[in-house]
């Protein structure tokens, strides 16, 4: 096993020194002067321009100035931004709890739906009942999220008033920062109306950003389990007289999930892709609407270090995922 | 003048296209599916002479009318109109000319690249098959959208960069697709007596295992196609996709997003449209793969 896991982790080593070249070349690349950015409107003189380029350690050669990137990643270091002048990775560490957050209960939602749907069109194979709920799962996964996150805000906030447009939490709250996960640290503070303000406010955005993840974990869950139920063991489980709930639940789904755990816990880069859009629509001051205000600032060191952040995040839970496989099903260790 | 016989004779082309299409056409949502795509077709080439008003034309008198079966709406604009007064109804149909063509190209640009790479790492394996797989996994290792957004800010927006970065993104699994499949074939005896026969490595690679790793690039295809009309949307409502006043379906929701309380329908429609495209062309995926996979098939 330690084997396995070794193995799965020297795999990772070029792949992840090429998501640094590519973090690395994007923002050589990326059209508009960065130091003419910083100088604004009324522009530089030429010799300010060399000073801040020195200052900036931009007039060094390429492949110089990699190697001064790789060496400070490796310490943790990403650059400062050009827009607030706050170290990179202070800035992505403050953000992420809340992209977390969001995912966490996007996950929940999504599992929560998705499982129990996924068993039920299984054992109802082939009944209204079955192509209800695989009709609406194909649905979800055809669903552009950012529409349908307006469309929620549309009925619920705009006409029924029921939830909250945007942001985190209710402003009448002032919660002090602990673990930048807003229900818990609202917990920490003993503010049970703050805790519940900050549930309200995450209610709409989960169900944005978990409705592809439930849609794919529901068709997986119904695939596996189907093909579970052909398995002999099963016919064997119903021969002996045990019940079909027992069966179900015991048997089959226990089995059927070895593939729909890998499922979910691939789901993490549609999470990652998806906060950008819905972080957008909600406002919500996460990671994915950070990269989209650096990327339209042209803040180099904010999106080489997001980027490279976000792929190493995706990588690690994968490895994960790979790991946790090898460990229910023995089989694919090698 | 010949005559066919109703059935064709097993093993030929005609045999392998009735029964291909006696599975697909089984399923109902995939001839939904197709039909509705091939009349979304229909409207995006006609859409010139079918389009009630000109999709850029801003009536001064008319800024958010709402759809007909409004009391305040008219029988000039049956869906209403944005906030600049232009026909929504219009701009969709020209929209769908943008979305479908885009969704096209990026399939045939990352299935023709992704094919050619994949054949080459399946076919050759060693150090080609480790460089191709390991710039694969970096290209799989950023989120889809933000590798998407990234490569559209380093190429400046618009059509051509949007298209091209979201080609890159589906390329790994083409690359991946044929690459297995091209190992599974490679040691069947077809593939060894075309090689004792003296066929070069070219007509190896593309006469005698591409076709016969055809299936699931198809399936991939359709679900690439899919995907693709989705993140084209999802760069044009972030700004970062086709420009305004292009009428591209995401750019107009984005354009909307404002009205959002006041002009439902500027928001609604779009969105509604670029919902019932992906859903179409993924449940015409879905036959293509029930009908195409021969694990599924009935014998």
């Amino acid at each position: 096993m330690l084997k396995f896991i070794l193995v799965k982790l020297a795999q990772l080593v070029p792949t992840f020194l090429g998501v640094t070249v590519v973090a690395f070349a994007f923002i050589r690349l990326l059209p508009g002067d960065p130091i003419l950015l910083l100088a604004g409107e009324r522009g530089i003189s030429a010799e300010r321009y060399a000073q801040l380029e020195a200052q900036l350690g931009f007039d060094r050669s390429p492949l110089v100035q990699y190697l001064d990137f790789l060496t400070g990643l490796l310490h943790g270091d990403l650059g400062t931004s050009l827009v607030t002048h706050a170290p990179v990775m202070d800035e992505f560490m403050s953000r992420f709890p809340a992209t977390m957050e969001l995912s966490f209960f996007a996950l929940l939602f999504a599992v929560l739906v998705g499982l129990p749907a996924g068993v039920i069109a299984a054992t109802k194979r082939g009944s209204t009942l079955d192509h209800t709920l695989m009709g609406i799962s194909l649905t979800g996964y055809s669903m552009p999220i950012f529409w349908w996150g307006l469309l929620l805000i549309m009925l619920f906030s705009s006409t029924l008033g029921w939830t909250p447009v945007s942001g985190r939490i209710s402003y009448l709250y002032f919660i002090d920062t602990v673990t930048g996960f807003m229900t818990i640290d609202t917990l920490l503070a003993g503010n049970w109306a703050a805790f519940k303000s900050a549930l309200h406010y995450l209610v709409l955005p989960s169900i944005v950003l978990g409705t592809i993840p439930m849609a794919v974990i529901a068709r997986q869950t119904r695939s596996s389990m189907l093909e579970v139920l052909g398995e002999d063991y099963v016919r064997t489980a119903r021969a002996k007289g045990l019940s079909s709930f027992r069966v179900i639940m015991v048997h089959t789904l226990r089995n059927a999930l070895i593939t729909v755990i890998t499922v979910i816990g691939l789901q993490i880069g549609v999470l990652l892709a998806g906060a950008i859009l819905t972080e957008t629509i909600f406002s919500w001051p996460g990671i994915g609407k950070w990269m989209i205000d650096a990327i339209s600032r042209r803040d180099y060191p904010a999106v080489q270090g997001g980027l490279v952040l976000i792929a190493f995040i995706v990588m690690l839970v994968n490895l994960l995922v790979d790991i946790a496989y090898g460990v229910i099903n023995p089989r694919i260790r090698y | 003048m010949t005559t066919t016989s109703p059935v064709a004779a097993p093993g030929t082309l005609r045999h392998q296209l009735a029964e291909f299409w006696g599975d697909f056409s089984a399923s109902r949502g995939a001839l939904v599916g197709l039909l509705f795509i091939s009349s979304m077709l229909l409207i995006a080439l006609l859409a010139p002479w079918i389009a009630p008003h000109d999709p850029a034309l801003q009536n001064r008198e008319a800024f958010l009318v709402p759809p007909v079966w409004h009391a305040e709406g008219s029988w000039t604009y049956l869906l209403g109109t944005d906030a600049v007064g232009r026909d929504v109804l219009s701009r969709l149909m020209f929209g769908a000319r943008y979305s479908l063509s885009i969704g096209a190209m990026v399939v045939v640009l990352s299935m023709a690249v992704g094919i050619f790479l994949g054949l080459l790492a399946g076919y050759f394996r060693g150090w080609v098959e480790t460089l191709i797989t390991r710039v694969m996994d970096v290209v799989l290792a950023f989120p889809s959208l933000l590798l998407a957004l990234g490569l559209v800010a380093v190429l400046s927006p618009g059509l051509t960069s949007a298209m091209i970065a979201i080609a890159v993104v589906q390329l790994p699994y083409f690359v991946r697709l044929t690459r297995a499949a091209v190992i599974g074939e490679k040691s069947r005896e077809y593939v060894t007596a075309s090689r004792l026969a003296g066929a070069s490595h070219l007509r190896l690679m593309f006469n005698t295992l591409l076709p016969n790793c055809m299936a699931p690039l198809i399936v991939q295809a359709t679900l690439s196609f899919s995907t693709a009309i989705l993140d084209i949307a999802a760069l044009g409502f972030l700004g970062m996709g086709v420009q305004p006043p292009t009428p591209e379906w995401g750019a107009m929701l984005a354009n909307a997003r404002e009205f959002m309380g006041s002009a439902y329908w500027a928001v609604t429609f779009p969105g509604l449209v670029i919902l019932l495209t992906v859903l179409m062309i993924n449940l015409m995926g879905d036959g293509l793969r029930d009908a195409l996979d021969p694990k599924m098939k009935r014998s």
